[in-house]
């Protein structure tokens, strides 16, 4: 039978016996595990006072005053503020309804079954159908400004529109700076030179702030349109380079070869060069994506309130002042949840694409 | 930092964009898309402009602003309010993107000029820079403070005034230097420094930080003049005045003990006619400033009530921030609040 035949693992143990072989063996290990074991004493104990034992998981402010340790209750108080911010109080169903499609149309795309044209179809219906879920001011529901919108939710608008907007651009963009036009090799250039030069930060401030000074009289673009704009260039300026680096990892072979199978410019890149050069360019693009995530905090500087602003104006609550570090454990969380899926599931994607190259 | 760079340059483009002088302009805007863009402070400001758990804003500054949409619409909720950040605030207000800021604006010389052409009707709050000693210390006076450990943050306009004081009042005092202004706060709470200065209303929030709030006293003198403005663009005569009479109507309200809660009864029974025109039982003066209607100070009053009730709700002694009316007292109480009669 094919399970006596598999290797047995090694024991519990054996595997004890050979970390404790490995913490003490020679002077300088076991010097080093008797330090780290002292910091665990010293951080450990006063971390789990701090976060369990003396926290307060509900009342007020003053019963965390009282206990002295984290007070959850604040985080407890603040929770659905810091996913809905600013959205009208009576219409939280609205961003609530739309994180749960959102969420479930990111999960379904993350599965390699759906990717067919059906999933295409979904997101061109339910993309406009969200942000109409969310503006309002049709099919009766009360028109709510894009200004009002925040927390998660629009952290989560602008992260998952702004990098599905700007991942097919990027890929345009790199396709573009490798063309032999020379004009669309130069214009590709000039944009992603252009936007990959400056910080986003100041990205952001021109769209928010200076574009409108020279828009012609009467003509106003949204606020949060602008935002996306500034933020689907600044994605795809990044990962533009990303997937030039795959493009130009491909053996020249691999071109020569579409081309003498007389395959035509799209359908080489389509169905030869691409899904491998992307499939290698993994890492770097999730890497890219992750960092890009972490940047949609930086819409703060032009008064959009996303998930980590919306917790810093919970901290200005005059009956809560005081408990910072538990909105930043909380923030911090958070964002590493979501980072961390990413990354798990691009160590997945790795093994799909490339089994045997791990 | 960059973004500090990206501003300047925008307010230095604004400085040749051409600005419409005509009046009435900026409140015709207003009136046609039927809200007031209000700009507050982002994220938060304690007391000022703050929002609740529900995602509603709350704070002196915002209900001024609520008070402005009364007397333009007659309806304290037709305002979009547009969290700024001090870096933001002016491009936000010169491009339009708001029609005021209520976000604790000092009034300047320079701000108020046909450089920044800003425009500042009514001064809504009095700040200045003040010292906070524990109470043990038994000190009334800064002039008491000799030799005292000051914890001061580097490079900032607080550092420059406490030195000036100092040296105007012949004090010698030990710089604790420290860059972050929470730090701060934790060397002042264990003792590493005697005095800790800021502007009195971000003091008094500090305040609330420290493990015994009420062993600490803000002592009276004030080392700078910080007179916050609700601040709007310079060319509109209509709204400058609206937001000057709407400060106004709040201040003369509690001048003449007029309240949220007895606001229709005086209306109903005054004889006084300096009160029945500013509740707009008689003459029309509300109309001749543009006010949708001619009582638009008593809806506001029975709305808000009037400025000492508005500061009470979210300032005051009894709230966390437990701020002292001080320079912020009608005149006739010692403050600095004065207002010109609705005559």
């Amino acid at each position: 039978m094919s399970a006596t035949l598999a290797p047995a693992g090694p024991t519990f143990a054996e595997l004890a016996r050979g970390f404790l072989r490995a913490c003490f063996s020679g002077p300088l290990n076991i010097a080093i595990t008797l330090a780290c074991l002292a910091l665990l004493v010293a951080v450990v104990p006063p971390l789990l006072r701090w976060a369990v034992l003396d926290a307060t998981w509900s009342g007020n402010a003053a019963a965390c005053r009282e206990a002295g340790g984290a007070c959850w209750a604040f985080v407890r108080e603040k929770f659905w503020f810091s996913i809905f911010g600013l959205y009208p109080y009576e219409e939280r169903w609205r961003p609530g309804t739309m994180i749960a499609i959102l969420v479930a149309m990111v999960l379904a795309s993350c599965q390699r079954r759906f990717w067919n044209r059906w999933l295409m179809l979904a997101w061109l219906v339910a993309a406009p159908a969200m942000l109409v879920l969310m503006a309002g001011g049709v099919f009766g529901l009360p028109a709510v400004a894009t200004r009002q919108w925040g927390g998660l939710t629009i952290t989560g608008i602008i992260a998952v529109y702004g990098l599905a907007l700007g991942y097919p651009l990027a890929i345009m963009l790199a396709l573009g700076r490798r063309s032999e036009l020379p004009l669309v090799r130069w214009f590709s250039t000039a944009i992603i030179e252009c936007v990959r030069g400056v910080p986003l930060i100041s990205l952001l401030f021109m769209a928010a702030i200076m574009l409108p000074l020279f828009l012609p009289e009467g003509v106003t673009l949204d606020r949060l349109a602008r935002v996306l704009v500034a933020y689907t260039l600044f994605t795809a300026a990044y990962m533009a380079e990303v997937v030039r680096g795959g493009l130009q990892a491909m053996p020249r072979g691999q071109y020569e070869a579409a081309d003498a199978l007389g395959l035509s410019y799209a359908k080489k890149m389509r169905l030869v060069i691409l899904p491998q050069a992307l499939a290698i360019t993994i890492p770097s693009q999730v890497n890219t994506f992750i960092g890009l995530f972490k940047d949609t905090t930086l819409v703060v500087v032009i008064g959009v309130f996303d998930f980590f602003t919306t917790l810093r104006a919970a901290l200005g609550d005059p009956n809560w002042l005081g408990f910072p570090t538990e909105a930043y454990v909380f923030a911090a969380t958070v964002y590493f949840v979501l980072c961390f899926a990413m990354s798990r599931y691009s160590q997945r994607l790795e093994t799909t694409f490339r089994p045997g190259q791990r | 930092m960059m973004w500090k760079g990206i501003a300047a340059a925008a307010a230095a483009m604004i400085a040749f964009a051409p600005v419409a002088a005509e009046a009435g302009r900026d409140l015709d805007q207003i009136k046609q898309r039927g809200t007031l863009r209000c700009g507050v402070q982002g994220p938060s400001n304690p007391g000022f402009g703050v929002p609740d758990s529900q995602g509603r804003w709350q704070g002196f500054n915002v209900e001024i602003c609520r008070a402005i949409a009364i007397t333009i619409f007659n309806d304290p909720t037709k305002v979009e309010f547009v969290p700024v950040t001090t870096q933001s605030r002016f491009p936000a207000l010169s491009s339009g993107e708001v029609d005021v800021l209520s976000n604790n604006t000092t009034w300047t010389l320079t701000r108020d000029s046909a450089v920044n052409r800003f425009n500042f009707p009514a001064i809504t709050f009095y700040d200045g820079q003040a010292i906070m000693v524990p109470r043990r210390l038994n000190v009334t006076s800064a002039r008491q403070l000799n030799g005292a450990t000051v914890c001061v943050q580097p490079g900032t306009t607080t550092e420059l005034n406490i030195a000036d004081f100092f040296r105007a009042n012949n004090l010698r005092f030990t710089p604790v230097v420290i860059a972050d202004l929470d730090e701060i706060r934790r060397a002042y709470d264990s003792g590493r420094c005697d005095v800790f200065t800021n502007d009195f209303a971000a003091l008094a929030a500090q305040r609330t930080l420290l493990t015994r709030p009420a062993d600490h006293v803000i002592l009276p003198e004030r080392l700078s003049k910080e007179p916050l403005a609700v601040t709007i663009r310079q060319g509109d005569e209509e709204l400058t005045n609206i937001v000057a009479w709407t400060t106004f109507a709040l201040i003369d309200a509690e001048e003449m003990g007029i309240t949220q809660a007895n606001v229709e009864q005086i209306a109903a029974s005054a004889t006084n006619p300096v009160i029945r025109r500013l509740l707009g039982v008689e003459g029309n003066m509300g109309e001749s400033i543009g006010a949708a209607r001619a009582d638009y100070a008593r809806t506001i009053i029975r709305t808000f009530g009037n400025y000492g009730e508005i500061f009470e709700r979210h300032l005051g002694t009894n709230t966390p921030l437990g701020l002292e009316r001080g320079m912020n007292n009608i005149w006739t109480r010692g403050g600095l609040l004065y207002a010109p009669p609705a005559r």
